[in-house]
Formats: C-alpha cells, sequence, structure tokens
C-alpha cells in the first residue's frame, strides 16, 4: 500500500487555498487546508504534516516565517515551503530586523505564489524525496 | 552630544592652533536640534595633505585657506564637489579676489571668514554652518524615509492587485483544463468568485484614485459654498441599494448651518466612506445616524450604526493603510481596506480631527470634527 502523504496548507486568500488544495488533493496527496496562522497553529499541536505550504503574511507580516520557526523546532526534518507574494525586486524586508533573526528561519524553499500547479507539485514532490 | 569633525586647511600654523584653541570648548545649541554639537578639530598644512585626510576622515566641515604652497584651496574645494562629499566648506582666506570669491561659491563653498578673525566671527559663522549643515541632513533622511514608505505602499498595493489576478487566473484554468469535469454548472461557484474578486479589485482601483487625489490635488479653486444637507442625501442615496438590501434605517439631522467653504469633492469622501461603512458593518435591520452640526468655530460631522462594532485593538488599527479588520463577523465584508486612511488624510488637511467609539457588537460612532476658521487656509498637500 502506498502512503498518502500529508499537506499542511496555511494561506488567508480563500480562493488560492481552494485551487492549491483542489489540484495537490487531485494529485493524491492529503491536504489540511487552513486559512490562518491561528489554525495552522492548531495544526501542528495535534498532528505532525508531511510537509508543510504557508503564505508569508497572514494575520502578521510574519506569519510564514513565525509558522516556519514553529514548525522546525517541533518537527525539525519536515519540510516547509514558504509561498511569496512579494517580488524580490522591491527589496522590503517584513519585520525582521537583520540577518541575525533569519537564522532560525530556515524554510526549504521560497515559492512565487504565481507558479503553476504543476511546478508545486514537482517541488513538493522533490522535497519529499517522491 | 554629537561631535562634528572640522578639518583646518592653512599653511600658517599659528592659523591652525587658534581654530582649535577658539573651537575647542565650542558648543552649538537651537532649540529644535536634540542635542548639543562639538567639535573635533583636524589639520592639514597643505592642500594635499588636506585631500588626504577628507579621504580617510570624512570630516563634515572645512575651514579652507586658499593660498596654499601646493594646490590651491579653491582646487580642494573643487575635489570635494566632484566627489559629492557631504561636506560643508567655509574658505578663510587674506586674499579674496573676485574671480576667487566667485569660483569658490559656485562650487559650493557657503562662508567666507576673511582673516585676521576675531574668535567671535569664526564661532558665528561656524554656529551658521552647523545648523545648515543639520538641516539639510535632516531633510536628506525625511526625503530617503519618504521613499521606503512610498516603497512600502506600492509593494503593498502590488500585493493586493496581484492576489486576486492570480485568483481569477487559477479559476479559468481550472475551466480551460476543465478540472471540475465538462458541465458548465460546476464550475458556479469558480465563476461567482471571480467575479468577486473583480469587484473588489474595481474597488480597491477607485479607492486608489480618491487617495491619488488627496495626495496631490489641492486646488483652491475647487473651494466653494458646499450645501452638508445635500452632501449628506447624496451620500445615503449612494449607499441605498445595500442599505435595502440589508433593511437598513437612516435617521440624519443637519443642523446650525446650510454651507460649508470646501472642496465637495473631500466632503464627499468623507461622508461616503463613513456612510458605505455604517451600512457595510451593521447588521441585518440596524440604524445608521448621520448628524452634522456647525457652531461659530467648527463643524461636526458623526456617523454612527447599531453593528459588529471593535475592540481597542481593532480600533487602533483602522486609519492604516490597507488595514482590514479580519474576524468571524467580518468575513464576508469586502473592501480595499483604503477608505478610512483616506478620510484621515482628508481630515488632516483641513486641520481637523477624527474620533472613533467602539464597543463589539453594539456599534461605532465616528465623529469629524473640523475648524471653520482652518478652512481658509488648508494645507497643500501631503
Amino acid at each position: 500500500m502506498t502512503k498518502i502523504y500529508t499537506v499542511l496548507l496555511a494561506d488567508d486568500d480563500p480562493d488560492y487555498l481552494f485551487q492549491v488544495a483542489y489540484y495537490l488533493r487531485k494529485a493524491g496527496f492529503e491536504v489540511m487546508a487552513v486559512e490562518s496562522q491561528a489554525e495552522a497553529e492548531q495544526v501542528i499541536a495535534r498532528m505532525k504534516p508531511d510537509i508543510a505550504i504557508f503564505d508569508l503574511m497572514m494575520e502578521s507580516d510574519d506569519s510564514g516565517f513565525i509558522l516556519c520557526y514553529k514548525l522546525k523546532r517541533k518537527y525539525p526534518e519536515v519540510p516547509v515551503i514558504l509561498a511569496t507574494a512579494v517580488s524580490r525586486e522591491t527589496g522590503i524586508t517584513f519585520g525582521l530586523s537583520g540577518g541575525q533573526d533569519r537564522e532560525w528561519i530556515r524554510a526549504d524553499l521560497y515559492l512565487e505564489k504565481g507558479v503553476r500547479p504543476e511546478q508545486f507539485e514537482l517541488e513538493i514532490r522533490k522535497l519529499l524525496k517522491i | 552630544m554629537a561631535q562634528l569633525k572640522i578639518l583646518v586647511v592653512d599653511d600658517e600654523p599659528g592659523i591652525r592652533s587658534g581654530v582649535a584653541r577658539i573651537l575647542g570648548n565650542f558648543h552649538v545649541t537651537y532649540p529644535f536640534m536634540d542635542e548639543d554639537y562639538t567639535f573635533n578639530i583636524l589639520e592639514a598644512a597643505t592642500g594635499e595633505e588636506g585631500i588626504e585626510i577628507i579621504d580617510r576622515e570624512m570630516p563634515d566641515i572645512l575651514l579652507l585657506d586658499n593660498k596654499l604652497p601646493g594646490i590651491q584651496g579653491v582646487e580642494v574645494l573643487e575635489y570635494v564637489r566632484k566627489k559629492n562629499y557631504d561636506i560643508v566648506v567655509a574658505m578663510i582666506t587674506s586674499y579674496a579676489s573676485i574671480d576667487v570669491a566667485v569660483k569658490a561659491h559656485n562650487d559650493g563653498a557657503i562662508d567666507f571668514i576673511p582673516k585676521p578673525f576675531t574668535p567671535q566671527e569664526l564661532k558665528a559663522s561656524i554656529e551658521q554652518i552647523t545648523k545648515q549643515q543639520y538641516l539639510r541632513r535632516i531633510t536628506h533622511k525625511l526625503k530617503v524615509e519618504g521613499r521606503k514608505v512610498r516603497f512600502q505602499f506600492l509593494s503593498v498595493l502590488s500585493h493586493e492587485l496581484k492576489a486576486p489576478l492570480n485568483a481569477i487566473e487559477g479559476y479559468l484554468r481550472m475551466m480551460q483544463e476543465r478540472q471540475m469535469g465538462d458541465s458548465l454548472d460546476e464550475y458556479a461557484s469558480a465563476i461567482e468568485r471571480s467575479l468577486q474578486r473583480i469587484e473588489s479589485m474595481r474597488n480597491l482601483i477607485m479607492d486608489l484614485l480618491d487617495f491619488t487625489k488627496v495626495s496631490f490635488e489641492r486646488q483652491m479653486e475647487k473651494m466653494q459654498n458646499v450645501n452638508l444637507k445635500e452632501l449628506v442625501s447624496m451620500a445615503v442615496g449612494t449607499v441605498s441599494p445595500y442599505a435595502i438590501h440589508k433593511d437598513i434605517q437612516f435617521v440624519t439631522d443637519v443642523k446650525g448651518c446650510e454651507t460649508i467653504w470646501a472642496d465637495p469633492n473631500d466632503f464627499e469622501i468623507i461622508l461616503n466612506n463613513l456612510v458605505s461603512n455604517a451600512v457595510k458593518y451593521n447588521k441585518p435591520g440596524g440604524t445608521v445616524t448621520v448628524t452634522v452640526d456647525c457652531t461659530e468655530n467648527e463643524f461636526t460631522i458623526a456617523v454612527a450604526d447599531t453593528g459588529i462594532g471593535m475592540n481597542n485593538d481593532e480600533r487602533d488599527m483602522l486609519f492604516e493603510e490597507f488595514s482590514r479588520i479580519r474576524n468571524d463577523k467580518t468575513r464576508n465584508i469586502s473592501g480595499s481596506g483604503l477608505g478610512l486612511s483616506i478620510v484621515k488624510k482628508v481630515v488632516d488637511l483641513y486641520h481637523g480631527v477624527i474620533n472613533v467609539e467602539s464597543a463589539p457588537d453594539r456599534g461605532s460612532a465616528f465623529t469629524v470634527i473640523i475648524p471653520r476658521s482652518q478652512v481658509s487656509n488648508l494645507k497643500t498637500g501631503i
């Protein structure tokens, strides 16, 4: 019996959440789709996903970073993808004071939100090594 | 206490030690500067030595003699100008021909201190120079910060516009690839959501136009006698389809004066935003109360509702750009997050204040107070 992988997906845009969850479920993943940092924290307290995808900005400008930190502190082996809609060119950092703070936010991948669902799936499979 | 570096370039050792002695214990203070300035004196006997010290130490102020053994003072000045260093330069010179004076002035020297100078003369010049330097730096800092703030605004804005575009594109691709089957019925909610996201983008763009208008257009020609009763009726009328849908009642009361001297567009913005919010955040069957009151000194616009209200944390974020309150009660309420920040900008332009009182589940009351005398004395923009 092949293993079914669980994806924890957090994003406050309900349409984006619906579309990505729909696509991943069709691709055979089990998806826990939540709309806020708070709900994502509740899930992390209850169970261990195989991989997590966090939107960067939800209730707080740093929600994605905070969730990444909390998840990795509890389950360091679970890969984390941070999805960002902010283009790199603006060079704006949200809330973090500098290089030192970033030490503990080791996301495995940063993905821009316009990316095609197929590419998303590819990156997930790469990180899960499947 | 802050310390400024002064480099004195003069081939006469007496002059150099004189400057060091006079300015060694000198303080400059000025009411708006938050700290006292003292001075650290550096010395150079030639232009070449001067340039070397400039490159290495980056002094804040340069006292430059023109007649030097090697390269002349004006050449040092030219060097500083070419390198675009943030250094204020004063020429101390006993040979001030018109040509030299003009050239030095053109190259950015801001003062001339003719030799021999008394300690008082030197101190007076240095005091002026220090204040100028301070003002230049503060202005530059504010410009840079202004740019940063604009960048932040633009980046949040591009995020707010990209999100609905990505969502709509996602739904269209699902349809293009028939991901939910061949029947159009399966895509009813995808189509509905796309239309809603388009509506929200349209609202955002309209609000943005208001925002830029308020920020950049401040034309005195638009001032006229504005009839407040009409303005209130128009605001209520604009929002009436939505109000009917939610069965909201309006109570309006305009007293004290018929007209005020203002730009009608500004007051439309204030009333439309406050009244529209009062309906949006209201409970079905609720009431919106709009009152306008004029006294000799000020007029007051108050808009109150019997809606979902907010707690203190939510109220504190209210006037920030793109800030929207997100909780279970506001889940289905759309908005750009710019409305109240625009209202606040307009109120500020009229030297007014806006207050909010609110309690969760009981409703909110917004009060705008504008001083009447200030209306002829409007700020000219942000």
